[in-house]
């Protein structure tokens, strides 16, 4: 069995029982589920989740992407502040980048406000940080491969050859 | 105007095709989900899209020749030199035709005259018989069975062989069965061809699109076959191009000469931007056939086993993207079979009834379609099932 086509398949959708996803990549059940349970204890799967359309889920909910400057600290780089911003739970997702700013945030929250005064007050007062720019998402296209707002229209006509 | 004076019977005869019928059906239901296309879900590969948008830029929107661009024809030799082991002359034995389709059409056409017989293996796509009749000739059905795979069989084709006989259509990788025929198949056929004057007319259109390990045999490859066959394929199923329109036909010269001059008349030369986008095609997006034919061969395995699993009986098919489940443990015929389906759960299947009368008692189910869409309609597809149970 592939590894790579397990994934694959999970990315796409993580319902598919252990069942349909032995009869596709042509192996046992108790292949994928072994291999399932060792990805799980590996890290590798870290867990299932819903891809959900925040908008129509809840029309006033807001998401931000937050940029941060940050001053590195000695021997620990950027790991402490991360650390630090990762623990809040308001935040969905924290990457470290390369390029012009240092730190990618994720915020979800319930008005603009909150979210604006979780930044102003939780995360710019920080040691340590230098700057933050805040983009609030106005419309999602697609996340995780998944596209958003779109009919899926077929352009196929229904029965042809 | 007496319309019916004007046209003449042989062509009012002609019916409609049996999955245009269902198709009128299905589009009067809301929210169905079809599991009845017979086209890639896939676009074609950016690669290929890319060449047109450059070549309409270039403004290279003249005829080509009529058989088609040497350069793509000799891409065409070159790839079933390859693939099939098979070598053609760019020069005289290939021309680029409007789909797999018109070069059906061509082949019957410079064959057939009225009295000739025609032998095509059934279930079948549709197109063979009225293309036969409109020549005055006789499309001689020979029946294939679920238990030999929907395979031709050596002594169902002898039966059928008549002084008349001129063409035999080998349409496999099969639509609607999704059977192939292996070299030990063919070897069979081609032992009971090799001293007539019969030319195989083998449709290979989805040839690519062979599973299970084996690679794709062509019956031009068995000896003595190359004289006595006419290879018809195209790019709208490997290459998810369906809308350029665009095949091939390849075979002995003094055929492929007769086939140009009707090609030249009704066609001038296909679409030229389709034919650089080919090349492209051809050359560069092997990478990109092989992941949708991984992709076909998962959902393949999984369609096969979800209709086992809920009780219909459902051969492995091991070429194309069909499945061809049996459906006669219902007690409905294949027509009904798939209306009450369509009205209770809207899923929308073709009846097996629109591929021949052996096609009846199946129904052919197409995985061109994302693995979610094929859990969601096999899930409906069960609960059908189990409400027809109960009553």
């Amino acid at each position: 069995m592939s590894t790579n086509k397990l994934l694959d398949l999970l990315r796409q959708n993580a319902r598919l029982s252990n069942a349909e996803l032995a009869v596709m990549l042509g192996d046992s059940e108790e292949n994928v589920a072994a291999e399932i349970a060792r990805l799980e204890r590996e890290g590798i799967i870290m867990g299932y989740s819903a891809i959900i359309d925040e908008e129509k889920a809840d029309e006033n909910g807001v998401t931000a992407i937050i940029e941060i400057k940050i001053t590195p600290i000695k021997d620990r780089g950027f790991d402490d502040l991360a650390h630090t911003i990762m623990g809040y739970e308001e935040v969905d997702s924290v990457f470290l980048l390369s390029g012009a700013y240092d730190l990618s945030v994720t915020i979800s929250g319930t008005s603009l406000r909150n979210v604006a005064l979780f930044v102003s007050e939780r995360l710019a007062v920080l040691d340590g940080v230098l700057s933050t720019t805040t983009h609030f998402i106005l419309r999602r296209y697609k996340e995780k491969n998944h596209v958003f707002n779109e009919d899926s229209f077929d352009e196929r006509s229904m029965v042809s050859p | 105007m007496d319309y019916n004076k004007l046209i003449p019977q042989k062509i009012q005869d002609i019916q409609p095709s049996g999955i245009r019928k269902f198709f009128d059906i299905a589009q009067a239901v809301d929210g169905v989900i079809s599991l009845s296309i017979g086209e890639p879900d896939f676009k074609t590969p950016w690669a290929a899209r890319k060449e047109a948008i450059n070549i309409l830029e270039k403004g290279k929107t003249a005829y080509t020749a009529n058989s088609g661009l040497f350069e793509l024809r000799k891409t065409v030799c070159r790839y079933l030199k390859n693939f099939i082991r098979t070598e053609y002359d760019p020069e005289k034995e290939v021309i680029i035709t409007v789909g797999g389709s018109e070069a059906i059409d061509l082949a019957v056409r410079a064959m057939i005259e009225p009295g000739d017989e025609v032998l095509v293996p059934e279930p079948s796509f549709v197109c063979y018989s009225p293309i036969v009749s409109m020549m005055g000739g006789t499309a001689v059905p020979i029946v294939t069975k679920m238990e030999d795979k929907f395979r031709l069989t050596a002594q169902a084709l002898k039966e059928k062989i008549t002084p008349k006989t001129k063409i035999l259509i080998l349409p496999y990788p099969n639509n609607p069965t999704g059977a192939v025929m292996r070299r030990g198949d063919l070897e069979a056929i081609a032992e009971v061809l090799r001293d007539t004057n019969i030319v195989v007319v083998s449709d290979e259109i989805y040839a690519e699109m062979t599973y299970n390990g084996e690679k794709h045999v062509s019956i031009a490859e068995i000896d003595g076959m190359r004289e006595r066959t006419v290879i018809i394929s195209g790019f709208s199923k490997a290459y998810a191009m369906t809308g350029w329109r665009l095949g091939y036909v390849v075979g002995p010269q003094p055929i492929i000469k007769q086939m140009l001059k009707l090609h030249q008349y009704c066609i001038m030369s296909s679409p030229t931007v389709s034919q650089y986008s080919a090349i492209v095609a051809m050359e560069k997006c092997g990478a990109d056939v092989a992941n949708m034919v991984e992709e076909y061969d998962m959902r393949r395995r999984l369609l096969v086993k979800g209709f086992n699993d809920m009780g219909l009986d459902c051969f492995e098919p091991e070429g194309a993207f069909y499945v061809f489940p049996c459906i006669k443990s219902t007690g409905l015929s294949s027509a009904e079979f798939c209306e009450k389906l369509v009205y209770s759960k809207k899923v929308a299947v073709v009846p097996g009834s629109a591929f021949g009368e052996s096609g009846e008692g199946f129904v052919r189910v197409s995985y061109a379609y994302s693995v979610q869409h094929l859990t969601t309609a096999l899930s409906r597809i069960r609960e059908f099932l189990e409400e027809l149970n109960r009553k």
